[in-house]
């Protein structure tokens, strides 16, 4: 076992025993980067020298509170001063913000040491990190496999070892999703629950920071730094953040557990059923009350998703107009082609086709049938929510429909692709906090058991899902990587 | 159902992107067959019902109106394609 | 050929600049005339991630404006997107209000011919203002513009006014009431050239008697009272020659070109404007509570109206005065302080609105750059009403007041110029004038009255003016009918 293969409260206790320093960590992570990279290709930018030099800083320091001398990555979204952020898209491939991201800036101030910034979807576009303008991520458990998305780099090089954390963020799923397909855990917390500021955004009132870990412990401590109010997101809530990792556990005994029946319908494969139903036996074991519920209008969440979603970021991807940053094309004469010709050079067919989506949800004579129908939907979707939580504290299901599928197998078929975030989708719709943690193996693909729970319970899902961690073994499975 | 050739011209206008030939025919297929999903929505009854365009329980987020420094102006120009005299250069309007 | 009688139908969108220390949606300054893009941010710009955080005051400005436009301050109100692409729109969108505007329902009174009209105001809403776009050289040759983003962010309000207007007269004083408005409710500058109070008229034409709507246009780049009058005149002529020539008027948007005195069509690529509004997912709704907007409401300052019932009621002026002395807050408190020290308001509303007006005007001035303080003005009208200068030579002394800054007294003192009362110093005069003017007196002992008329210019010439006309006027009287 290398240091870099350690979780985060492991690693946190050698630093402060003095049995490793927080330059060896990252000598270690380095390691690991330059040995899986060529074939994870979980990173679009590495940072050696200035990690180093971070690394030195807190050693010569000594002090590890926090996330001092903890290595991590970033999505590409996340906004990073000086240092190039591109959301993987040939728009922004040179584009260096003069600002970090507050949640960035919060894990600076914990001392944590950032490697890199990690690939993903094409402006978090999609559900398997092929939609990068630059290269494919590759799942760390079987290369041929996607590793999901959109923030597949984040989840890929959390499972590969070469961090032992990173940040996401989900819209739509894109940090369950990759958590699920890669075997490590990732939480979306509470719409407002982390500041927005300098994520790249997608769809606004969907778009949240997720955090990437490989265990439960490690999820609370990074959510616990990066979580709370921030004065320059209207949308980020002005209230106390509980110390998660208080929450660490085990006893759930009269816990109420709902599974939702539609989540275990049509298009779920059969080993991600029985694996999430024997998780339920295991909570019932645990002494948790698990009960069927149904939550009647999952299946209109997808295509609302999709309206509202696009709808957002037709508007949110507009601002790339080649005027102030990013790329243009040199050849127009006027502006109205500078604008046209920079944009369709600038994005990839993905993105296109979402920002054309969006565009005519909201255009005259189709605003009420498609943007303001999904908006009414929404509601519905959420009042579901509200009314099984009336009775129960979590609802467990699938993350996703099926493992991890094969890199190539779902391109040119848009729809197919957007099946796989059926299961995640109505949790941002409802703004709910949700989670996703190891809970067996299909085919030798990692599964995901999604928790959700009531806004701003996270605290809540992450003690049942510790629960559920001690109780197993399947966050300790590693991905045999293939290489020395 | 496919979208018109000409139905994705002029979202295509509005988005402000230039499509290929090639693009506007697989866009006019794969967004009709998106939306051909997208109208299952109809089955949902709404009569009634608010649409949901705030999840947060929340109003009235302000600021003081008190003056914070601006970046250098060369920081906010270190981005721009082309720049002149301080400002963004762009082709003349039409 | 001339067909009809046309009546003229015409509503105004009026943009006022709130003068906030800040932009409405980041910490940046806003302040006119900084070098380009120093006032600028990367949430101004539009830069990636960024986000808005609503000014508070911004908001605080807008239900003072409200209230002070008679309109209805709404209980719950939001934020959203108009989409549009332009390189001085940073995001690409513009942060407004679309459907749930923050005040409605308003409305200023003017005066036409002596009479008080109503003209309503449908809504006001908040929204940010756009960057600015300089063309490189000469419009027609140059291939580059320049993008100036300090001004992108300016918190706006747009007032839109309901089609009440029947003149382009009805226009202009609608717009200067709504001007002096704003700037008694301490919200806005408005200053045109600065681009502080902006104005698009929408202008269409119907038969006298007609209900329906003529087909509107919109004309926009009115950049003075002048233009906008102007504008509407010409805007109006053509509709009206186009529908005697049984021509079409078409829906569009015009330019008001100051230099041919003319509205050009402002054709855009882009077929259809489709602005795509949805509400804006960055900002929470604003819930309004009334106590909040009472307490703005008992803060507000005195408003035009109220200004012009007190001098109307209180002084007698009338309507035409009124209007002219409540244009600014500043122009008021002139006046205000002025009768304070001098109690013949209709006075010193003749002499603000003539000779103060005149060289203020000259010198492209505001009032509070003149150099004669209201208590100087008083103590110069002062002088007029002792005796001690004429009217003709308060004229006079005004000009060097307004140039030098001077009391009226010192001005008199230093120039000798103070008037010639003293009956013995002008018996002495009057007798030399009419010793060398045998003939003249002969005259008017004939029944010549005109003669008189010479005699008492000849007494000016020799004292230079100084002396008192009326009492000149009577000592010569005097000496002629008393022998």
């Amino acid at each position: 076992m290398q240091l870099c293969d350690l979780t985060i409260h492991q690693l946190k206790s050698l630093l402060e025993k003095k049995e490793a320093t927080a330059e060896e960590i990252l000598d270690s992570c380095l390691v690991r980067i330059q040995a899986v990279e060529p074939k994870v290709r979980a990173f679009i930018t590495v940072l050696e020298d200035s990690a180093r030099e971070i690394a030195r800083a807190i050693d010569k320091q000594g002090n590890y509170q926090g996330l001092a001398g903890i290595p991590y990555g970033l999505k590409d979204v996340f906004c990073t001063r000086g240092v190039k952020t591109t959301c993987a898209s040939r728009m922004l491939e040179n584009f260096v913000p003069n600002y970090d991201a507050t949640a960035v800036s919060r894990l600076i101030e914990a001392g944590a040491v950032m490697v890199g910034k990690l690939n993903m979807d094409e402006f978090a576009m999609g559900s398997s990190t092929e939609h990068s303008a630059f290269f494919p991520t590759h799942n760390p458990w079987d290369y041929n496999r996607v590793p999901g998305g959109s923030s597949g780099g984040s989840a890929a090089a959390v499972a590969a070892g070469e961090i032992p954390f990173s940040l996401g963020s989900d819209t739509g799923g894109s940090v369950r999703q990759p958590a699920a397909y890669c075997g490590v855990v990732g939480i979306k917390p509470t719409y407002g629950r982390i500041s927005r500021w300098g994520v790249i955004a997608y769809a606004s009132s969907l778009d949240q920071v997720g955090v990437l870990t490989r265990d439960v412990a490690d999820c609370a401590l990074v959510l616990k730094t990066i979580s709370g109010y921030d004065p320059l997101d209207s949308t980020s809530i002005n209230i106390e953040v509980p110390n998660y990792p208080d929450s660490l556990q085990d006893d759930i005994r009269g816990l109420k557990i709902a599974y939702p029946r539609e989540y275990f319908q049509q298009g779920v494969d059969e080993q991600v059923k029985a694996a999430v139903m024997q998780a339920l036996k295991t909570y019932e074991s645990l002494g948790a009350v698990v009960d069927e519920v149904s939550l009647p209008h999952s299946e209109y969440a997808l295509p609302a998703y999709y309206l509202v979603a696009n709808a957002e970021a037709s508007a949110n991807l507009a601002k790339y107009d080649g005027v102030r940053y990013g790329l243009r094309d040199f050849s127009a004469e006027n502006v109205v082609d500078m604008f046209s010709q920079s944009r369709a050079q600038g994005f990839g067919p993905e993105v296109k086709r979402r920002i054309m989506l969006g565009t005519y949800a909201l255009s005259a004579g189709y605003y009420e049938a498609y943007y303001l129908k999904a908006l009414k939907v929404r509601r519905l979707l959420k009042n579901d929510f509200d009314q099984v939580f009336e009775n129960f504290d979590v609802i467990a299901a699938p993350t996703t429909p099926t493992v991890a599928f094969k890199i190539g197998e779902q391109v040119g078929d848009p729809l197919t692709l957007y099946m796989n975030d059926i299961l995640t989708v109505p949790v941002n719709m409802a703004g709910l906090p949700g989670m996703s943690i190891p809970c067996g193996f299909a085919d030798g693909m990692p599964i995901g058991l999604q928790l959700i729970g009531k806004p701003f319970a996270e605290s809540t899902i992450i003690k049942a899902a510790y629960a559920f961690e001690q109780a197993t073994s399947f966050h300790l499975a590693k991905p045999a990587l293939g290489v020395k | 159902m496919a979208l018109t050739i000409a139905e994705v011209e002029h979202v295509a206008l509005l988005a402000r992107l230039s499509l290929s030939q090639e693009e506007k025919e697989q866009m006019a297929e794969q967004l009709g067959a998106i939306l051909e999903y997208a109208d299952r929505l109809k089955m949902v009854n709404t009569e009634d019902i608010e649409p949901l365009d705030n999840i947060l329980p929340i109003s009235n987020v302000f600021r003081e109106d008190v003056v914070e420094n601006s970046p250098e102006r060369d920081e906010m120009l270190a981005n721009a394609p082309m720049a002149e005299d301080g400002q963004y250069k762009v082709p003349k309007i039409l | 050929m001339k067909k009809y009688d046309y009546e003229i139908v015409i509503g105004l969108e009026v943009h006022v600049e709130l003068k906030t220390n800040t932009k409405i949606f980041c910490g940046c300054p806003n302040s006119f005339g900084a070098e380009p893009n120093t006032n600028v941010c990367p949430i101004c710009a539009g830069f990636p991630g960024m986000l808005p955080v609503l000014n508070k005051r911004a908001v605080e400005f807008a239900i003072r404006a409200g209230l002070a436009l008679n309109c209805e301050i709404a209980s719950y109100c939001k934020f959203d997107r108009k989409n549009y692409f332009y390189p001085d729109l940073p995001k690409a969108y513009q942060i407004s209000q679309y459907d749930l505007p923050i005040c409605a329902n308003g409305y200023l009174d003017i005066y036409v011919d002596g009479q008080s009209k109503r003209i309503g105001i449908v809504r006001a809403h908040l929204e940010e203002d756009a960057g600015k776009l300089v063309h490189q050289g000469s419009i027609t040759e140059t291939a580059f513009s320049l993008v100036d983003l300090n001004r992108s962010g300016v918190p706006l309000l747009e007032i839109v006014s309901q089609p009440d207007m029947r003149s382009a007269a009805e226009a202009r004083q609608y717009l200067e009431k709504l001007r002096s408005t704003m700037l008694f409710a301490g919200v806005s500058d408005c200053k045109m050239q600065e681009g502080s109070l902006r104005c698009d008229a929408n202008v269409s034409v119907r038969p006298w008697g007609e209900k329906e709507l003529g087909v509107r246009t919109e004309i926009k780049n009115l950049n003075s009272f002048r233009a906008l009058e102007k504008a509407i005149e010409y805007e109006a002529r053509r509709h009206m020659d186009l529908l005697d020539d049984d021509e079409v008027i078409e829906r569009e948007t015009r330019t008001w070109d100051e230099e041919k005195q003319v509205t050009r069509s402002m054709r855009s690529k882009e077929e259809a404007h489709d602005y795509r509004y949805f509400p804006e997912p960055d900002l929470p709704p604003l819930v309004i509570d009334p106590e909040w907007v009472k307490s703005i409401a008992q803060s507000m300052p005195e408003l035009p109206d109220q200004a012009q019932r007190r001098l109307m009621d209180e002084y007698g002026l009338p309507p035409y005065d009124v209007a002219i002395i409540t244009s600014t807050p500043q122009y008021l408190a002139y006046f205000d302080q002025c009768v304070a020290e001098y109690p013949q308001p209709k006075t010193v509303a003749n002499w603000m609105m003539g000779e103060l007006n005149k060289y203020l005007n000259q010198g492209n001035m505001d009032i509070a750059e003149c150099l004669i303080k209201p208590g100087q003005l008083a103590g110069l009208l002062q002088m007029v009403d002792d005796g001690s200068i004429s009217g003709k030579m308060a004229k006079d002394i005004f000009a060097e007041m307004f140039a030098s800054g001077k009391d009226a007294p010192t001005i008199v003192k230093e120039k000798g110029l103070a008037q010639i009362s003293d009956q013995d110093t002008l018996m002495r005069i009057i007798e030399e004038v009419l010793q060398s003017n045998p003939k003249v007196v002969a005259d008017y002992r004939g029944g010549k009255q005109k003669a008189a008329g010479f005699l008492v210019g000849q007494v000016m010439k020799a004292t230079k003016g100084q002396a008192n006309p009326a009492l000149v006027n009577q000592l010569i009287d005097k000496c002629l009918s008393a022998e």
